[in-house]
């Protein structure tokens, strides 16, 4: 059974329909990077995945849970879907562990020392243990995304959805988050990320997925869809990025 | 039991209603009027003028935002006989109010002096124009656009303080009121219909410092100045 | 009664100013309480709530205070109660205050970028939940500033309430003047007193700020 599957979804501004008829499926252990230019639509479809906007058609299948346009109550479902934003959003009054902490014990009721061990634990994953008491204004911009990816996998999530993490990073501090995805993905973490970062895509994504005019244009494995672009859209947007 | 509203017997009284509205409105306009201009050379005092002024201007200001203005009031009724000044209650209250507004407009045009930048007075001296002439036409208009609400919010909470001045017994609307209430007996009505004066009042005001808004920033938008050509190309915009 | 004015007089003063205190006490922690709810209610309550709080913050913001004191004085007890000043003076400042406050506070509240709600949302907070330990504390922060410059406010209106004989510090002056026929001297003692209570909270205020920063009020 498919982690995530979208059945023909549509989102709509008045006139203007941003997702319009999206199907995709994305098996358990899947890495699927979508690709497309500003404006497709990437973000709005990752937006829809955990409920952060109403879609309007269609329905959504995501590990367990049905997404239906009126479908209100997603916090069962946002507990099991982990969300990292490229403004990292980290809460500004606290510091690293209680980013961290507040969700598994707040949403989960998890006991403190659990919550701390988990914290301890994810941070080492991102490579940040020592940074456990820093406000987020003491980190850089990779390291607050560093956190923000470790808070939300300290919820356990079971799938990941990533909205272009790396494109307010410096190249250098992009290599960081970068390999920290790439570890998650190693360790067998579903995700979908959203991402510019072409040569990324191909190496860590197993599948991509190109969106264009609020559809997915073309979808196939990274290495065929890269070498042989089937549309001439996806051709004239993979091109710069070849050279 | 359920009381029975008769705004009838208040309504009768519409005379003494129309006289207080004029009379706040005399009232508050001059103080408003005289209240802004204090307030502007207290500014100017501020960001221009010598040091020891600008402590008096700050005594100034800390002094009347830290105290009531029904104390003001009553200061002004009273002490202005000690130094030979005696002055209807009339007059007290609008030099009372004429102060206190002195007080709050003088910091709200200060900061709209300070939001301009530095350059705009730069190209103003560099011009030949006196520091003066360059506040008068290089920073007063973009200045007063940014306080612009900050200050018609003020001058709201004016015209509604100066309600206090009938603790001395000078002409407004509420005093106009307490003497309806005392003649009518009918309370409730007779604030009633003297609250929604008030906020009428207030209405009109604030459609009144739209129209001047208009009128002030309006006509010196550039961007019209250069549909009709009239502004030469590469001359920078004022930023508010 | 013809007594001059002088340290004998202080006493009834501050036995006046202490009402202040206590009055403009009552009313911060009433409108406290009734600002907190309006401003949450005007950001995340159901539309026609929203446009009723922002109705009655348009409302009050229009009427002085004097107006809403002798309607909860005068006004409220034709309706059948009786109104203590105490008590007209503590509902008529609130229901002003309040008016300010919540407005001061939705302007808290909404400086929070939308993104904080969204990463809350994210990690599956309830709405009490994200507001308890995502958007409250933040919002409190900036508010400190404001809010304590609005208790400069709040001590300054109570002074109206002398004018239906409630004896606070104004009232105080008033009778003390009455007895002495020194008014300068009198207002001018009183006037000092407001600014020991008030000078302290407006300079903490603007530094809560971060500099000095135009304040506008009564
Ligand atoms: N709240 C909204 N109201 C109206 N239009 C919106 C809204 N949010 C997004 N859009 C429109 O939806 C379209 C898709 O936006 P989306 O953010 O999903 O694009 P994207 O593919 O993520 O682009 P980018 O690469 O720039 O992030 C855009 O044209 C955008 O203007
Ligand atoms: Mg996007």
């Amino acid at each position: 059974m498919p982690a995530v599957q979208l059945n023909n979804i549509k989102k709509c501004y008045g006139a203007l329909c941003v997702l319009d008829g999206i199907n995709l499926s994305v098996e358990p252990r899947d890495v699927v990077a979508v690709i497309g230019q500003s404006g497709s639509g990437k973000s709005t479809m990752l937006r829809c995945i955990n409920g952060l906007e109403q879609i309007q058609g269609g329905s959504i299948d995501i590990v367990g849970h049905r997404i239906e346009p009126g479908t209100h109550s997603l916090r069962s479902l946002r507990k099991e879907v982990g969300m990292v934003f490229q403004s990292y959003n980290l809460f500004p009054h606290l510091n690293v562990a209680e980013n961290i902490m507040l969700a598994p014990r707040v949403v989960k009721n998890v006991p403190k020392q659990e919550a701390w061990e988990t914290a301890q634990m994810v941070l080492k994953q991102v490579g940040l243990a020592d940074k456990v008491g820093a406000y987020p204004d003491e980190l850089s911009g990779g390291q607050q995304q560093r956190v923000a990816i470790a808070r939300s996998l300290a919820m356990k999530p079971k799938v990941m959805l990533f909205d272009e993490v790396t494109s307010a990073l410096d190249p250098q501090l992009t290599g960081e988050v970068l390999k920290t995805i790439a570890e998650l993905a190693a360790a067998g973490m579903t995700m979908i990320l959203v991402t510019h970062e072409m040569g990324f895509a191909r190496q860590v994504a197993n599948r991509t997925v190109f969106m264009y005019k609020g559809q997915i244009w073309e979808e196939g494995r990274s290495e065929d869809l890269f070498a042989a672009p089937k549309t001439p859209e996806l051709r004239s947007f993979i091109a710069p990025n070849l050279k | 039991m359920a009381y029975q509203m008769h705004f009838g017997p208040v309504l009768d009284r519409a005379p003494e209603f129309v006289d207080g509205t004029i009379n706040t409105i005399l009232l508050s306009g001059q103080g408003i009027v005289i209240g802004l201009a204090i307030g502007l050379a207290v500014a100017i005092i501020r960001v221009e003028g010598p040091r020891w002024l600008d402590q008096i201007a700050v005594a100034y200001i800390e002094i009347i935002r830290n105290t009531p203005l029904l104390v003001q009031v009553f200061l002004f009724f009273f002490g202005l006989p000690y130094i030979g000044l005696r002055l209807s209650a009339d007059t007290s209250a609008i030099i009372a109010i004429s102060f206190n507004l002195g007080a709050y407009s003088a910091e709200i045009f200060r900061a709209g002096f300070l939001a301009i930048p530095k350059s705009q007075i730069e190209a103003g001296l560099a011009l030949g124009l006196t520091r003066l002439q360059t506040i008068r036409y290089v920073v007063i208009v973009p200045a007063l656009k940014v306080v612009f609400p900050a200050l018609t919010g003020q001058l709201t909470l004016t015209l509604l303080g100066s309600s206090v001045v009938c603790a001395i017994s000078a002409n407004e609307l509420t005093l106009a009121a307490s003497k309806v209430e005392s003649l009518t007996f009918r309370s409730l009505e007779t604030f009633l219909v003297a609250g929604a004066i008030y906020v009428t009042l207030t209405f009109v005001f604030r459609f009144t410092y739209w129209l001047i808004s208009l009128w002030l920033f309006h006509r010196k938008d550039p961007a019209r100045f250069q549909i009709a050509g009239a502004l030469p190309h590469g001359q920078e915009r004022v930023e508010a | 009664m013809i007594q001059s004015f002088g340290f004998s007089s202080l006493p009834i003063l501050l036995h006046g100013a202490l009402w202040t205190l206590i009055l403009s006490a009552s009313t911060f922690v009433a409108a406290g309480i009734f600002s907190l709810i309006f401003a949450l209610l005007r950001v995340l309550g159901p539309r026609p709530v929203r446009l009723l709080i922002a109705g009655y913050i348009e409302l009050v913001q229009a009427t002085p205070l004097l107006i809403l004191l002798f309607l909860a004085y005068y006004g409220l007890s034709f309706l059948g109660y009786y109104f203590p000043p105490l008590a007209a003076a503590v509902i008529s400042l609130t229901l002003y205050a309040t008016a300010f406050l919540a407005d001061i506070w939705r302007g808290c509240i909404e400086a929070i970028p939308k993104q904080q709600w969204e990463a809350a949302d994210a990690l599956a907070m309830s709405t009490p939940q994200k507001l308890r330990y995502v958007i409250l504390p933040q919002a409190f922060r900036i508010s400190l500033g404001p809010t304590v410059g609005f208790l400069v406010q709040i001590v300054k209106n109570t002074s109206v309430t002398a004018l239906i004989s409630f004896v606070e510090l104004t009232r105080a002056g008033q009778l003390l003047n009455n007895m002495t026929f020194q008014p300068f001297e009198v207002f001018l003692t009183v006037a000092a007193m407001y600014f020991i209570i008030c000078y302290p909270l407006s300079y903490y205020s603007e530094y809560l700020q971060g500099g000095k920063r135009a304040r506008s009020s009564t």
